[in-house]
C-alpha cells in the first residue's frame, strides 16, 4: 500500500514538473503544421500596432497564410530574446546601417521581391555582402515646424526686421527672427521663440540624432561620401555650424537652459500645440500630437533647419529613413517565402497601401504608392512636397549611418553639458572627430 | 520515535519540494550558470555565442562609467543604510512608547512600501521637478541632484518597512530587564544604548542586511527617476549593467561580466555585514 502511494506521489510531482516545463516551451511545436509557411512580424511602433494587426488578418484571410504581429515597446530587448526562440520572427525591423550590422547574419536577400523592384531608388535598400537585405518602408521629413499665425503677427510688428517668410531663407534671417521674437515674446503673447529643447530620452533624439544630420550631410557632400554608408572617421567640419543653431534653441527658448535636461517631447509638443512658442524642431511623426488643439492645420508651416552654410537658400527639409524590413534568414524556407509574399502584398494591395499611407501616415519609397490617393494627408508632408517642387534639395538623413546609438548618446551628453555650462563645445567637437572613429571600430571591426 | 509530522514529511516531501525545486533550477540555477558562462563569450542571442576568455572582464574594469557607478553605488548604499536605519529605529522607538494613534502612524509610515519602485520613481520625478522648477532646474541637472533625489525616495520608501521590523523587535524585549535598569538608576539614554540596542541586534542585523543589499541592487527607482542622466552620472550599478547589455551592440558579454562582478561584490558585502552584526548579538 505504502509503495503504491509513494509511486502516486512521485508521479504527481513529476507531472507537475512536466506541466511546468511544457508551459514554458509551448508554441514551439506548431511550426511544422503549415506547409504554406507563416509570417511573424515583430513591429517596433506601438502607435501603429492596431493597423498592422488589421492588415495581418486581412492577408491571412486572402491567402490562408498564418500571420502574426507582435509589437513591443522595448523593441531591441524583445528582438534579441524572440530571435533566439524556435518560433522566431520571420520579419523584423532595423533602423539603419549600424543596426543592420548587428543583425546582418539574419538578413535574407530580398532582390527577388516586389518590395525591392518597386523602390523608387534601389540605392535606398541596405545591403549586406552586396545583397539588398533591408527594405525601407517609410520616409520621414523634418525641419523647423512653425506657427504661421505667430509668425505673421511678428512680420506685422513695427520692430520686426524680417518682413516675409520668403526672406526667412538662411540662418542669419532665422537668428534675427528668433532673437527678436524672444525679446518681444510678451508682445506676441508667447513664452519663447523655440519650444523647450528637452534632453530626456523621449525628446533628446531630436538633437543627438536628427540635428547632426545637417552638419554630417554637408561634410559627406563635400567629400563625396556615399550617404548610405558609415565612413570610418569624420572631422566634424560643420559642427561649429550646429553650435550656432543649438545656441538659438537653448537661449531663445520657452524655458531656462538649466531646465532642459528634464524636459520631454510632450512638453515641447504641448508648448507648440498651445501656441506658446513659434518653432518646434520636429517632423511628420509629430503631426498627430500637435493637431486638433489650439493651432489650426492651416497654421502649421515648416522651415528648413538652416546652419549658416553657403547656398543654404536652396536647402529643403531634412529626410530620414529609419524603418527597414528584414526577413529572417534563419527562419524555415517556407516561412521566408510566405514573408516575402506578405511584403509584396503590403505594397501592392489596395487595403495595405491605404492603411500604410492614410492610417499610419507614411510617405513610402515605393513606386506603387505614386497614385494621389496614397499621398499622406499631413501638412508637414504637404510643405515638404511643396519645397521639393520649388527645387529645394533634401538634407539626406545621414544621421541613420552614425556609427552607433552610443555615439548619439555621447553627442547628446556633450551638448547638454555645453548647454548647462558643465562642459564646453570642444567636447561636442570631439564626439565628431574622435568618438566617431572609436565607435566605428567597435561596431564594424570586431 | 519519529513524530507524525516527520512521517508525513518523509512520505510527501517530493510533492511539495520537487516542483518548487525544479522551478528554482529552471528559473535561477540554470540562468545563473548560463550567465556566468556567457560572461566569457561574445554573443547577441543567448544561444549563439563565441568564447573570448577574459576579454569582457578586462573591458569591465577599463570602463570609467562602471567605476563611477561602483563608487556612486557604494556612497549611495552607505548614506541610505545609515539614514534608513537610524530614522526607522527612532520612529519605531517613538511608536512603541504608547503614543495616541500609534497604529495609525504605523500604517501611514508603512504605506509607501505598497507602491512599486517604478511608480514611485515617476511620482517623485514629478514632485522633485515641481520643486526644483522654482530655481529653473530639474532632477537630471547633475549627478548630485539625482543622488539626493534617490536617497530621499528610498528613505521615504524603506523607513516604514524597517520600522515594522524594529517595532516587532522592541515589542519582544523582556520588560524585566528594562525595569531592572530603571531600578539601577540608568537614565533613558543609558537604557537605550546599554540595554535596548544590544538586545535589538538581531533586528538590526536583518535591517542592515536588507538596506545594504537593497541599496546595491537598486534599479527601478533609478531607472524611473533619472535613468542615469545626465551623462550617466546618476547611474547606479544595476542600471549600468542593464544599459551596457542592451544599450550597445556587441556589449552583451561585457554587461554579463559586469553582472558577475556585481554578484560577487554584493555577496561578499552581505556576508561580511552579516558576520559583523551577528557577532554583536547578545542573549538577554
Amino acid at each position: 500500500m505504502q509503495k503504491v502511494r509513494q509511486i502516486i506521489i512521485t508521479a504527481v510531482a513529476a507531472s507537475l514538473c512536466v506541466g511546468m516545463t511544457t508551459a514554458c516551451g509551448s508554441g514551439s511545436g506548431s511550426s511544422d503544421k503549415n506547409a504554406d509557411g507563416k509570417v511573424y512580424y515583430l513591429n517596433k511602433k506601438p502607435e501603429h500596432a492596431k493597423y498592422w494587426e488589421k492588415l495581418a488578418k486581412q492577408f491571412q484571410k486572402e491567402t490562408g497564410i498564418e500571420t502574426k504581429i507582435t509589437t513591443s515597446p522595448n523593441y531591441d530587448e524583445t528582438l534579441r530574446s524572440e530571435i533566439a526562440k524556435s518560433d522566431a520572427p520571420t520579419m523584423f525591423q532595423v533602423d539603419g546601417p549600424p543596426n543592420l550590422e548587428q543583425w546582418k547574419k539574419y538578413g535574407t536577400d530580398l532582390s527577388d521581391t516586389k518590395g525591392y523592384k518597386e523602390l523608387t531608388d534601389s540605392k535606398l535598400a541596405l545591403k549586406a555582402d552586396d545583397k539588398p537585405v533591408a527594405l525601407p518602408f517609410a520616409i520621414d521629413a523634418y525641419g523647423l515646424i512653425y506657427n504661421k499665425s505667430i509668425l505673421n503677427k511678428y512680420f506685422k510688428s513695427s520692430w520686426a526686421s524680417v518682413k516675409s517668410v520668403s526672406k526667412l531663407n538662411n540662418f542669419e534671417a532665422l537668428k534675427t527672427v528668433a532673437d527678436e521674437v524672444q525679446k518681444h515674446k510678451d508682445d506676441l503673447g508667447i513664452k519663447g521663440a523655440f519650444t523647450s529643447a528637452g534632453m530626456d530620452d523621449t525628446s533628446g533624439y531630436r538633437f543627438n540624432y536628427h540635428l547632426p544630420s545637417g552638419p554630417l550631410f554637408y561634410e559627406y557632400k563635400d567629400n563625396n561620401w556615399d550617404m548610405n554608408t558609415t565612413v570610418p572617421a569624420v572631422k566634424g567640419t560643420y559642427a561649429p555650424n550646429m553650435k550656432k543653431i543649438w545656441d538659438l534653441y537653448i537661449h531663445d527658448s520657452t524655458v531656462p537652459v538649466s531646465a532642459i535636461s528634464g524636459k520631454s517631447m510632450s512638453d515641447a509638443t504641448s508648448e507648440f500645440a498651445l501656441g506658446e512658442a513659434l518653432f518646434l524642431q520636429s517632423g511628420t511623426w509629430s503631426y498627430t500630437d500637435i493637431s486638433g488643439q489650439s493651432v489650426e492645420d492651416s497654421d502649421i508651416g515648416v522651415l528648413p533647419i538652416y546652419l549658416d552654410v553657403k547656398g543654404e537658400e536652396e536647402q529643403g527639409l531634412n529626410t530620414v529613413t529609419s524603418n527597414y524590413w528584414v526577413v529572417n534568414s534563419k527562419a524555415p524556407k517556407a516561412n521566408q517565402k510566405a514573408t516575402k509574399k506578405f511584403i509584396d502584398w503590403l505594397i501592392t494591395s489596395d487595403a495595405a497601401r491605404t492603411s500604410i499611407s492614410q492610417d499610419m501616415g507614411f510617405l513610402t519609397p515605393f513606386k506603387t504608392f505614386s497614385d494621389k490617393k496614397y499621398a499622406p494627408k499631413n501638412p508637414i508632408y504637404t510643405e515638404y512636397t511643396k519645397l521639393k517642387k520649388e527645387g529645394k534639395y533634401d538634407v539626406y538623413g545621414v544621421c541613420a549611418v552614425t556609427p552607433s546609438h552610443q555615439w548619439q548618446k555621447d553627442l547628446g551628453n556633450a551638448m547638454l553639458n555645453y548647454a548647462q555650462g558643465t562642459g564646453d563645445w570642444d567636447a561636442v567637437q570631439k564626439v565628431f572627430s574622435d568618438d566617431w572613429a572609436k565607435e566605428y571600430n567597435l561596431v564594424y571591426k570586431q | 520515535m519519529i513524530s507524525m509530522a516527520g512521517k508525513a514529511v518523509k512520505r510527501w516531501w517530493a510533492l511539495f519540494a520537487l516542483p518548487t525545486f525544479i522551478a528554482f533550477i529552471i528559473g535561477f540555477i540554470v540562468p545563473f550558470l548560463m550567465g556566468v558562462y556567457l560572461s566569457f563569450t561574445r554573443f547577441s542571442t543567448v544561444t549563439d555565442s563565441q568564447w573570448v576568455g577574459l576579454r569582457n572582464y578586462a573591458a569591465v574594469f577599463s570602463d570609467p562609467d562602471f567605476i563611477h557607478a561602483l563608487w556612486y553605488t557604494v556612497l549611495f548604499t552607505i548614506v541610505t543604510t545609515v539614514v534608513v536605519n537610524v530614522a526607522s529605529f527612532a520612529i519605531a522607538y517613538m511608536l512603541t512608547r504608547g503614543i495616541k494613534g500609534s497604529n495609525l502612524f504605523r500604517s501611514v509610515f508603512f504605506m509607501p512600501n505598497l507602491i512599486g519602485g517604478i511608480v514611485l520613481g515617476y511620482i517623485w520625478l514629478l514632485l522633485l521637478n515641481g520643486v526644483l522648477q522654482t530655481w529653473g532646474k530639474s532632477i537630471t541637472f547633475s549627478g548630485t541632484y539625482g543622488f539626493w533625489g534617490m536617497v530621499l525616495l528610498v528613505c521615504w520608501q524603506q523607513i516604514g518597512y524597517m520600522m515594522i521590523i524594529y517595532i516587532a523587535g522592541i515589542q519582544t524585549l523582556p520588560g524585566d530587564l528594562i525595569e531592572a535598569a530603571a531600578v539601577d538608576g540608568a537614565n533613558r539614554w543609558q537604557t537605550l544604548s546599554k540595554v535596548i540596542i544590544p538586545l535589538m541586534m538581531p533586528s538590526i542585523t536583518v535591517c542592515t542586511f536588507l538596506t545594504v543589499t537593497n541599496g546595491f541592487k537598486m534599479f527601478d527607482q533609478n531607472l524611473a527617476l533619472t535613468n542615469g542622466a545626465p551623462s550617466n552620472s546618476s547611474e547606479l550599478l544595476a542600471l549600468n549593467i542593464y544599459r551596457t547589455f542592451y544599450g550597445r551592440a556587441g556589449f552583451e558579454g561585457i554587461g554579463q561580466a559586469k553582472a558577475v562582478v556585481f554578484f560577487l561584490i554584493v555577496a561578499v558585502i552581505a556576508l561580511v555585514q552579516n558576520k559583523i552584526t551577528t557577532s554583536r548579538e547578545v542573549e538577554a
